[in-house]
């Protein structure tokens, strides 16, 4: 799907309290764009409560159910199960979510409704940290990265998420970037055509937290995925398959580009940089890059060779 | 009308049942864990045409009821102690919210140390949380109660939530005799839901935004309104109960030989029961002690406190929990209706915290301090407590 293609109706209003150059809200137009209108979305405490606006007013166009911070996957088991027994089973229902409220405080919610099969698509905007309350540490901020409870740089390395979803073994879950809107669009079409769990993660370059210009948000996510430092793939029924630019790296069409061609740029690294260079923690990022990308190859290998 | 014996837990099952909620979720936790069995096997059989979710925890059984009921809905959840704990914040976000949902709580105790029989501790640390709370007696109340709150929550002047609570052990798990009105009898006094507002992509509002200093005050002010609406529809609700059925347990305060008391015991849930015993005894003894059975805690019933005190010479209040630092919580309330409206004295018990046993000559003995004079007004006194096992 071109973006040219894409329904023009807007579900997420202009004049919403969004920051320059947000990535919640470029994902937001992308994803209601393919999901429509008949969509109830349920958001936990995080960065779009508050890009959605003040009661009374709203951004969104569609019905949303506010909700507290760990319980996104639970609402939608809620929301799904009382539209159900009112045959509005044709309803959208997708829980929207940070990666604070997904990786961390919410993943025992997310792990329960994956279980339970609860028929909803679950939506990550991960922008590596914990916007909403001033830029704090989460589990899915790299390592390196400074954050107001990781100074100088954070010393561990993010969790394998998606590794964790897949052990859930739902019909379909897939990773994706804001800077790459076709893709993103499609992975939520593609959602919406099956029943069950489905979870979709979406890289999000956010300029406040990540200290980067505003203009360059989709710049960065496009360094992010052609350097390697993020892939976009998806899993439908535990086959995976790497989309764009990721598919060339993974099949070694295209090297691994050095980890600070993508981290150069934001100021969240400038500790590895200034006021000396860092070479054991930028080797340590590179490493990590390519540990992560030996592990997709033998997930790829491994489901061939069980074939 | 149908006589069933079963105990609190499978009546409360039962009450659910004829409720038909359209969506419960729940977490096993003793003494509660019969309730969500009963219902999770009513579901399956399709004796209840409702959506079962099998949550992962008591915070996630709130959220998935909090969110069902926002699509219009019918919905319950049940828990107890640390169950009720965990789910404390959702437990505020379904009142705020101002969602119908019913709920039971068996009363247990908190830990450490772990302690599975009764007190109110833990439905006492859910006061300020904007539920209201029934507390409840035998068998045929918690029945009664479950239908009644259903009509209560959902009334439009209301939408609250409520909490139907209930001893564990002493109720949870005894059986008694219960008459069971048929599902014709609950459906024309318990017709379906109809909602103030629901999630709906045809009406695409959203629910629980950011909301500012300048609008927050109004919504609870809101709430506090529908609160004192609760209170005059409760004892209304109760009569309807009495004609239709027969059945009446009293409105927001169940009088016990009131009539020329000049003594009046104050508690509630199965203490309350006990010391109807108590009383017949004191009364046969001569001495003129009567009972006054809070049943709603939450809204408190002011009026009722200050018309069961006139006239008297004394209350003895009787609480199974502590707010630790000061006293027994329906100590502080009835003192707190009195003063400035009544110079009655009122004097304070804590008894039976985790489950220790309270007897009908326990409560006599309580009672007659007050009848000999010898109870001090505004202490709480600790009644069988083993003061050399008590650190000091
Ligand atoms: C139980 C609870 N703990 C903490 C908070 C404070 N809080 C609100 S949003 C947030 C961080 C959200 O991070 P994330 O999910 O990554 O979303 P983002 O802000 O980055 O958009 C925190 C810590 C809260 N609302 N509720
Ligand atoms: S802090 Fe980042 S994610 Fe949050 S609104 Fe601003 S740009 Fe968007
Ligand atoms: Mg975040």
């Amino acid at each position: 799907m071109a973006i040219k293609d894409m329904p023009r109706e807007e579900l997420l209003l202009p004049g919403n309290a969004a920051c320059p150059g947000c990535p919640a809200s470029v994902a937001l137009r992308v994803i209601l764009k393919a999901l429509g209108e008949n969509t109830v979305l349920t958001i936990p405490a995080c960065c779009t409560a508050v890009i959605q606006s003040l009661y009374p007013k709203t951004s969104f166009k569609i019905p949303v159910l506010n909700m507290a911070f760990e319980t996104a996957a639970v609402s939608a088991s809620g929301i799904k199960a009382g539209l159900r027994m009112q045959g509005k089973d044709d309803v959208n229902v997708v829980a929207w979510a940070g990666d604070g409220g997904t990786y961390d405080i919410g993943l025992q919610a997310l792990s329960g409704a994956l279980e339970r099969g609860t028929d909803f698509i679950y939506i990550c905007y991960n922008n590596e940290m914990y916007s909403n309350t001033g830029v704090q540490r989460s589990g899915a901020t790299p390592y390196g990265a400074s954050t107001t409870t990781s100074w100088s740089g954070k010393t561990e390395h993010r969790k394998d998420l998606m590794g964790i979803v897949r052990a859930h073994n739902i019909p379909y879950a897939a990773t994706a970037c804001v800077a790459y809107p076709e893709d993103l669009y499609n992975k939520v079409k593609k959602a919406m055509s099956m029943r069950g769990p489905k979870f979709i993660e979406i890289l999000a370059p956010c300029p406040p937290g990540w200290h980067f210009d505003m203009s360059k948000t989709i710049e960065v996510g496009r360094n992010a995925v052609q350097a390697g430092a993020w892939a976009l793939y998806e899993v439908e029924n535990g086959k995976t398959t790497f989309n764009g630019p990721s598919k060339a790296i993974l099949e070694k069409k295209v090297p691994l580009k050095p980890i600070e061609d993508w981290i150069r740029d934001q100021g969240r690294f400038k500790q590895l940089f200034k006021p000396k260079r860092d070479e054991a923690r930028i080797a340590e990022l590179q490493a990590q890059m390519e540990r992560d990308w030996d592990k997709y190859r033998r997930i790829v290998a491994g489901e061939c060779a069980e074939l | 009308m149908e006589t069933i014996i079963n105990t609190a837990n499978g009546i409360a099952a039962k009450a659910v049942q004829m409720a038909r909620p359209k969506v419960v979720a729940a977490y096993p936790i003793t003494p509660q864990t019969v309730v969500v069995e009963a219902i999770a096997k009513h579901v399956e059989t399709g004796e209840l045409d409702a959506e079962f979710i099998c949550v992962e925890s008591e915070h996630s059984a709130m959220a998935a009821t909090i969110a069902a009921s926002a699509t219009g809905v019918r919905t319950f959840t049940a828990t107890s102690s640390h169950g009720l704990l965990l789910m404390h914040e959702m437990v505020h976000w379904a009142a705020l919210a101002r969602l119908p949902v019913v709920m039971v709580n068996v009363n247990r105790t908190v830990g450490p140390g772990w302690n599975i029989w009764a007190d109110n501790n833990d439905s006492m640390s859910q006061r300020d949380t904007g539920w209201m709370q029934v507390h409840c007696a035998s068998n045929q109340e918690v029945f009664d109660s479950i239908i009644q709150a259903y009509k209560l929550a959902e009334d439009g002047r209301v939408q609250l939530p409520i909490m139907v609570n209930y001893d564990g052990f002493i109720l949870s798990h005894t059986s008694m005799p219960v008459d069971i009105p048929s599902q014709a009898e609950i459906d024309a006094f318990l017709p379906e839901r109809v909602p103030c507002w629901s999630i709906d992509p045809k009406n695409p509002v959203s629910h629980g935004n950011l909301v500012p200093p300048e609008y927050y005050m109004e919504h609870r002010a809101s709430m506090q309104n529908a609160h004192m609406a609760a209170k005059e529809l409760f004892p209304k609700l109760a009569n309807e109960w009495k004609e239709k059925f027969g059945i009446y347990h009293g409105g927001l305060i169940e009088d016990y030989k009131l009539d020329g008391a000049e003594y009046v015991i104050v508690t509630l849930g199965t203490l309350g029961a006990e010391a109807k015993v108590s009383v017949d005894e004191l009364r046969k003894a001569g001495h003129k002690v009567g009972l006054a059975r809070i049943r709603m805690f939450r809204p408190f019933p002011a009026e009722e406190i200050l018309r069961i005190a006139k006239g008297r010479k004394s209350l003895v209040v009787i609480d199974r929990n502590i707010s630790p630092g000061y006293e027994g919580v329906t100590f502080t309330e009835t003192k707190s209706v009195l003063y400035g409206n009544s110079n009655v004295p009122v004097y304070g018990y804590i008894a039976g915290l985790g489950g220790r046993d309270v007897t009908y000559k326990h409560i006599i003995d309580i009672a007659m301090e007050a009848v000999n004079g010898k109870a001090s007004p505004d202490v709480t006194k600790w009644w069988g407590l083993k003061e050399n096992e008590v650190i000091s």
